[in-house]
């Protein structure tokens, strides 16, 4: 498989539709969405929150997954979460009285920067915090602990499922989003590990494209729109940053933690390329 | 496998307690055993023929274009292939569902008593194979094919 | 230690026939899993038996395998049924655990 990459790289496929250095993010939002229209251009728009499903050449695998989604397995994963969702404390206030709205149409806007922390926040985290700011014992040991990530994925899944069919519409208006935005873009854009990948060569240029004969690449353009998912090979709903950790582990690059700000970077610059998407959380991907 | 007194205690209480509970609404019937046993022969059976002979008391079979497959011809997943069975045939007593090469060909076997003679399920895959539903109607049984390709490996995380 | 355990119904009535989907969280283990941590086989734990009753007949038995995926999904069409007939869908495993769960049809 080695050799296919070599290959690949000596043919220069993954010459630049890197950004130029100077620009803003609205701008590298226009450039990136007008890329995956050039390449893809009988794809509607929305389609793009399918994933793989929506591309060209894909069509029998989206039979299956049409087939699949009459009651797929997911449902067992987010029934789990709502359960979560809607049990009350020990203080007798739940999930819904930490966040705006009770928590339903929201999570379009996630993740987002908080001025006063001076961080990004996901979703993760803040139903962390609800549960820390309520007496409760918080989801903790995520790399290590599959039970609690899991659980803590159906949870943010369930939350998640209560925007379904909100466009992605996340604020990088401020200075401090920009600079973590940056921060994301570069990760996105940079090659790592053994391989010598980075997110942009498969899942821009090589997208639509197999991996190696069983591994076809998504398009980035709606990435994150399923997210919590369950992949068909996991069988259970998964976290984003799980998702980024066995990505990395694939071009054999070191995995960095569930969680860790430099993720969270990543997941707002890929979840504000697919702005304008709607969430279809939590779905069925490859 | 050895009787193990809780578990034992525990299927029984189970039991009686759905029987209790169905009681409960008035609309309790005693269940007509379709099929009283788990056919362990026939789930063990290491072959095609041999399994559909374990299962249905005989291998002989004609094929017949009154049954419909829906099936992928290449499976996106080799652990969660679904397939559909609609055998269009009078009186479909019982539809059985074999993957050629798995280690053990009967994945599943559905016996009906006013039902359609209709049956899904997702299946694992071993490998690339001839996937059967054999349906028994009026006393004989029928069959229909399908290849449904399998590649294993990837780059799964 | 019965955790999340749910058989879930999912039915759709048109043209006098019902469609019926069934979803079970059950691992369906082989037994051909080494288990990562203990490096040892994981036992065999699947669905055998799953029996659909309408209002109260038993019309459907399946009789299932470990070759049935993980958290299986099981479909039958029933024909027929009424509106407010009520639908019960039993499993029992071969370690004798067991699940069931009712619908009315719509």
């Amino acid at each position: 498989m080695k050799k296919i990459f070599l290959f690949m790289a000596v043919l220069g496929v993954f010459a630049a539709t890197s950004p130029a250095a100077i620009s803003d993010p609205a701008t590298d939002l226009k450039n990136f969405q007008a890329f995956f229209k050039k390449k893809f251009p009988t794809v509607p728009f929305d389609e793009y929150s399918n994933g793989l499903y929506a591309l060209p050449g894909f069509e029998a695998y989206k039979e299956q997954w049409t087939m699949y989604n009459e009651f797929p397995p997911f449902e067992l994963g987010l029934a789990i979460g709502e359960k979560m969702w809607e049990k009350p404390f020990k203080n007798g206030k739940t999930y819904a009285s930490c966040f705006k709205n009770g928590g339903k149409n929201i999570a379009q806007g996630y993740p987002y920067w908080d001025e006063a922390t001076q961080k990004v926040r996901t979703a993760e985290m803040d139903l962390n915090a609800c549960l820390k700011k309520n007496g409760e014992p918080e989801f903790t040991d995520l790399d290590k602990n599959q039970g609690a990530r899991v659980k803590l994925a159906q949870l943010t899944a369930y939350f998640y499922s209560l925007s379904k069919g909100q466009r992605i519409k996340i604020d990088v208006s401020s200075p401090g989003s920009v600079k973590a935005y940056e921060e994301g873009k570069k990760f996105w854009w940079s090659r790592r590990g053994q391989l010598n990948f980075s997110c942009a060569n498969c899942h821009m240029e090589l997208a639509g494209k197999n991996f190696g004969g069983n591994q076809p690449l998504s398009a980035a353009l709606g990435h994150t729109t399923a997210w919590p998912a369950q992949r068909l090979e996991w069988g259970r709903l998964e976290t984003i940053h799980q998702r980024y950790k066995t990505c990395n582990k694939q071009v054999r690059a070191k995995p960095l933690k569930h969680g860790s700000e430099i993720y969270n970077h990543l997941q707002l610059y890929e979840t504000y390329m697919s702005s304008g998407l709607p969430l279809t959380a939590p779905a069925m991907r490859n | 496998m050895t009787q193990h007194p809780r578990r034992t205690f525990l299927r029984n209480t189970l039991a009686t307690a759905v029987l209790v509970a169905a009681g409960g609404t008035g609309l309790f019937s005693p269940p007509r055993a379709l099929a009283a046993e788990w056919p362990k022969d026939a789930f063990t059976a290491k072959k095609l023929d041999e399994a559909i002979s374990a299962l249905f008391g005989s291998s002989a079979t004609s094929p017949s274009a009154s049954i419909k497959l829906k099936a992928p011809a290449q499976a996106e997943n080799s652990a969660q292939v679904q397939i559909q069975v609609t055998a269009e045939l009078p009186d479909v007593e019982a539809i059985a569902v074999f993957v050629e090469k798995n280690p053990s060909p009967l994945v599943a076997h559905a016996s009906f008593s006013g039902a359609e003679g209709y049956f899904s399920a997702r299946m694992k895959m071993a490998q690339t194979s001839d996937v059967y539903a054999v349906v028994k109607s009026g006393g004989k049984l029928y069959t229909a094919k399908q290849n449904i390709k399998v590649t294993v490996g990837g780059c799964g995380g | 230690m019965a955790t999340d355990k749910q058989t879930k119904i999912r039915t759709k009535t048109h043209d006098g026939v019902t469609d019926v989907l069934v979803l079970v969280s059950h691992p369906m283990e082989t037994g051909l899993r080494t288990d990562p941590k203990t490096k040892e086989k994981v036992p065999p734990h699947f669905i055998q038996k799953m029996s659909f009753f309408l209002n109260g007949k038993e019309v459907v038995s399946t009789d299932l395998s470990t070759a049935v995926s993980k958290d299986p999904l099981i479909g039958i069409k029933l024909k027929g049924a009424k509106p407010g007939a009520k639908l019960k869908v039993t499993w029992s495993d071969n370690k004798g655990e067991s699940g069931s769960e009712e619908t009315t049809i719509n």
